[in-house]
């Protein structure tokens, strides 16, 4: 009933590539992103940032990085982890050696810098697929985070290795460090991820983007209509390492504050990351938002409910939060292997007919 | 139709999130407690936060709180884990009535975390003998204590006790002294205090790192059966501890030359190795053993009214008594500021002004029912590390008794106090804080 294409004829091809050319999908979308920057800012408070919505645009983010790679371009890729340590390593050491340089600007730097990085773990992937190159990545994964535990440069040789983020100031409002207000953290980070995100929808759409979901179907097809896999490949692994890199120097510098790698860069976040575009849904921009909010933000739904609600011990809480996550995966991917974006989409699609069902 | 209520009840539980409120009208003492009773550490935090609990539970039922006043205890799981500890600090800090009084949390990685937050959110943290060790410098970090020693004076007793063994400070010359740690920022605490002791008598460091969680040593005691060194210290915790003890007992490394930190002597750490791990040292600032009156009132007014929170049988072992002790020093600077402020209503900054003058007597000790449990601790604005002392105990394997085998050192404060002024400088630097002067 509401949600219907009818009557609404482009009249442009300009107007037909939109990205959401259904008109009510983008008036929401607009009336989440209005919402997102106008009516969340003056309520939020310091826990629903640093605890929930921090950490569900940072792994958004993140997840973004690795679809690019997996999803689309079929890289499968287990370095997450130690691409966003470089990534926060870079973002560290640039502030420490230019303090002058705006905080943007060392964002954007430290994707670079990752990017280069996350190229040369992937150049075995022209030689090896699939899972081999799931190994390959591996050893990126644990070389990167040795390298930074072990060479004291990193860290300023501090005693524990141990990096603090130092208070940044983005055009007079301060971004890091405790001082930094929950909204200032909030606005700062939700614009890079949605600026991000909106520039992920349109590589992916495009000429290279295509290029890449040719390789990941049918490569050596796609090696035989014209498209080289080196420029496909390495860019993906560029593209998608420089959004991860972002999202690592986010983590560190605004999430955080303060991280050791062993701790946040192991090969647990690589998985994490991976079990967040899974479940989201390979492939897919709105996938990577999807899972993020169901991995990060439902075990501390069920923590407040379980413990604050139900009055659980919290170490019981503990205990079922993990039992029930591993159920509620088991059950997502069971009711639907491609993820929470097809789900989306299934739903979508019946709309289209609700309320008559046929 | 149980999905919707079950999400009625999630929708409702979320949006009163930050506000759960207390039914009490009198004023409560409301104490974080940050546990672990999951993960791979869990062994080790489940004593750990049992004798808290068990802690408070006694003075609420014996006492009726805190002169008068009781304890509210707000739990929170943080599995060891960074980003969960973060939650649980936001979550707990603004708890009505009193606002988290101070907050332990029994992490190194999440202590780093907190620290910075400690002094804008004004709520003082209690890292005791873990933590940033260079907050023992009160003038840089006014908000984090962490008595009654930091690593690195427990490094310095540890390579005295070592001295004492092979006949003293001029014979360690030429001697082998290695480190397996915990490849994180609690094992690398020790590593350049011991890097500075090495320099200065003479013997050969070498550090040997574990990675979390601890499970796969093999490799490094391969390395130290090829190396034989004269004494192995041990930064480790969690599994890694005994794993460790068991790696140790299959090389037959004499278990008497290797001697743990003391977060990895306790009797999960030995039990599992069995008569093997007969002779093993870790280093200790309190005694263990449940016999001292503190332990029959805690069997007698909570195990016995039902309110105990773990094994009975499990009362007086080491993680246990270390909670207690915790405990203990917590409640004393709740007294303490009650008494400086005139209040029983205490806010966490007058919390940080009980903290930063506490003085806790061996006489004190004996009221609480701990006579010659530990030593007697007093805390300046300078030194926020207290004494310092460490002493080093040895388990029985036979008894299933740990002992008390020398005394308690002095640390060696001609090379820690350098070191601390310089990491906390270093940190003020970072973080524009201008140190503030004590009068």
């Amino acid at each position: 009933m509401f949600y219907r294409e009818n009557g609404q004829f482009k009249s442009s091809y300009r107007a037909d590539q939109a990205i959401f050319p259904i008109a009510q999908d983008r008036w929401f979308v607009i009336a989440v992103v209005l919402t997102a920057f106008l009516a969340v800012p003056p309520f939020i408070d310091q826990y629903w940032a640093n605890a929930v919505i921090l950490p569900f645009l940072v792994y958004a983010l993140a997840g973004l990085g690795l679809n690019i790679l997996t999803g689309y371009c079929g890289q499968v890729s287990l370095g997450t982890g130690g691409f966003m340590a470089v990534g926060a390593y870079a973002s560290f050491k640039l502030v420490g050696l230019f303090p002058e340089l705006n905080f943007l600007i060392v964002l954007l730097l430290s994707g670079f810098i990752t990017a280069g990085v996350g190229m040369i773990f992937g150049l075995p992937s022209l030689r090896i697929k699939g899972f081999y190159l799931a190994v390959a990545t591996l050893a990126a994964q644990f070389f990167l985070v040795w390298m930074f535990n072990k060479v004291g440069w990193f860290y300023d040789y501090s005693p524990t290795g141990m990096i603090t983020v130092r208070p940044i100031e983005f055009f007079g409002v301060l971004v890091t460090g405790p001082e930094a207000g929950s909204a200032a953290k909030y606005l700062f980070t939700l614009s890079i991820v949605i600026v991000m995100a909106l520039a992920a929808k349109n590589i992916v759409r495009g000429r290279i983007g295509r290029a890449w979901m040719a390789i990941r179907d049918m490569d050596i097809a796609a090696e035989l209509i014209g498209i080289r896999p080196l420029m496909a490949k390495l860019t993906a692994f560029a593209v998608s390492s420089f959004y991860i890199g972002v999202a690592g120097a986010l983590y560190f510098s605004i999430y955080l504050g303060a991280v050791e790698p062993v701790e946040a860069f192991d090969i647990n976040r690589s998985f994490y990351v991976l079990f967040i575009i899974i479940i989201g849904g390979l492939g897919s921009v709105l996938g990577s938002f999807l899972g993020a909010a169901f991995i990060v933000l439902v075990p501390i739904l069920l923590k407040n409910v379980m413990v604050g609600g139900m009055g659980m011990a919290s170490g019981t809480a503990g205990h079922v939060e993990i039992l029930l996550m591993g159920v509620l995966i088991i059950f997502f991917l069971i009711v639907e292997p491609h993820g929470l974006a097809r789900l989306w989409q299934i739903a979508k699609e019946k709309l289209r007919l609700w309320p008559f069902p046929h | 139709m149980n999905l919707r209520k079950l999400t009625g009840a999630a929708v409702a539980a979320v949006l009163t999130l930050p506000t759960v409120a207390t039914s009490a009208q009198a004023y409560e003492l409301v104490i974080p407690a940050l546990e672990y009773r999951t993960g791979p550490y869990a062994p080790n935090g489940i004593p750990l936060a049992n004798a808290m609990t068990d802690y408070f539970t006694l003075l609420n039922e014996r006492d009726g709180g805190v002169e008068g006043v009781k304890i509210k205890l707000a739990t929170c799981e943080t599995g060891y884990n960074t980003a969960k500890g973060v939650e649980c600090y936001e979550n707990i800090k603004n708890t009505p009535p009193s606002r988290a009084l101070m907050v332990q949390p029994f992490s190194t990685g999440i202590t780093y975390q907190l620290i910075p937050k400690s002094s804008v959110d004004e709520i003082p943290i209690f890292s005791m003998g873990y933590g940033r060790t260079s907050a023992a410098n009160g003038k840089v970090f006014p908000w984090v204590f962490n008595f009654p020693a930091t690593y690195w004076s427990q490094a310095t007793a540890l390579v005295q006790y070592i001295a004492d063994q092979e006949g003293g400070m001029g014979n360690l010359k030429g001697k082998k002294i290695h480190l397996v740690y915990h490849n994180s920022a609690y094992g690398k605490e020790p590593i350049r205090t011991l890097e500075s002791l090495a320099a200065k008598y003479g013997f050969e460091y070498k550090g040997l790192p574990v990675d979390h969680p601890g499970q796969e040593q093999k490799a490094t005691w391969l390395q130290i059966r090829k190396e034989r060194p004269d004494w192995v210290l041990m930064w480790g915790w969690g599994v890694m501890n005994q794993v460790a003890v068991k790696e140790a007992a299959s090389i037959r490394f004499p278990m008497n030359r290797f001697i743990g930190v003391w977060w990895s002597g306790s009797e999960n750490d030995v039990l599992p190795a069995g008569d093997a791990a007969d002779g093993y040292l870790s280093g200790t600032f309190h005694a263990a053993g449940g016999d001292f009156p503190l332990h029959d009132a805690i069997r007698k007014h909570v195990y016995d009214a039902g309110k105990g929170s773990g094994d009975r049988d499990r009362i007086g072992e080491v993680l246990y008594n270390r909670g207690l002790v915790a405990a203990m020093w917590q409640v004393e600077a709740i007294r303490n500021a009650m008494k400086i402020h005139g209040t029983k209503e205490v806010t966490p900054a007058m919390v940080r002004d009980g903290f930063e003058s506490l003085e806790v007597s061996e006489a004190r000790l004996a009221e609480l029912g701990l006579k010659g449990f530990t030593y007697g601790i007093k805390i300046t604005c300078e030194n926020h590390e207290g004494p310092g002392r460490v002493a080093v105990q040895q388990w029985d394997a036979k008894a299933k008794k740990w002992n008390m085998v020398s005394k308690f050192y002095e640390p060696l404060r001609d090379i820690t106090g350098p070191l601390i002024e310089e990491d906390s400088m270093a940190y003020a630097k970072e973080n524009n804080v201008t140190p503030r002067t004590c009068s």
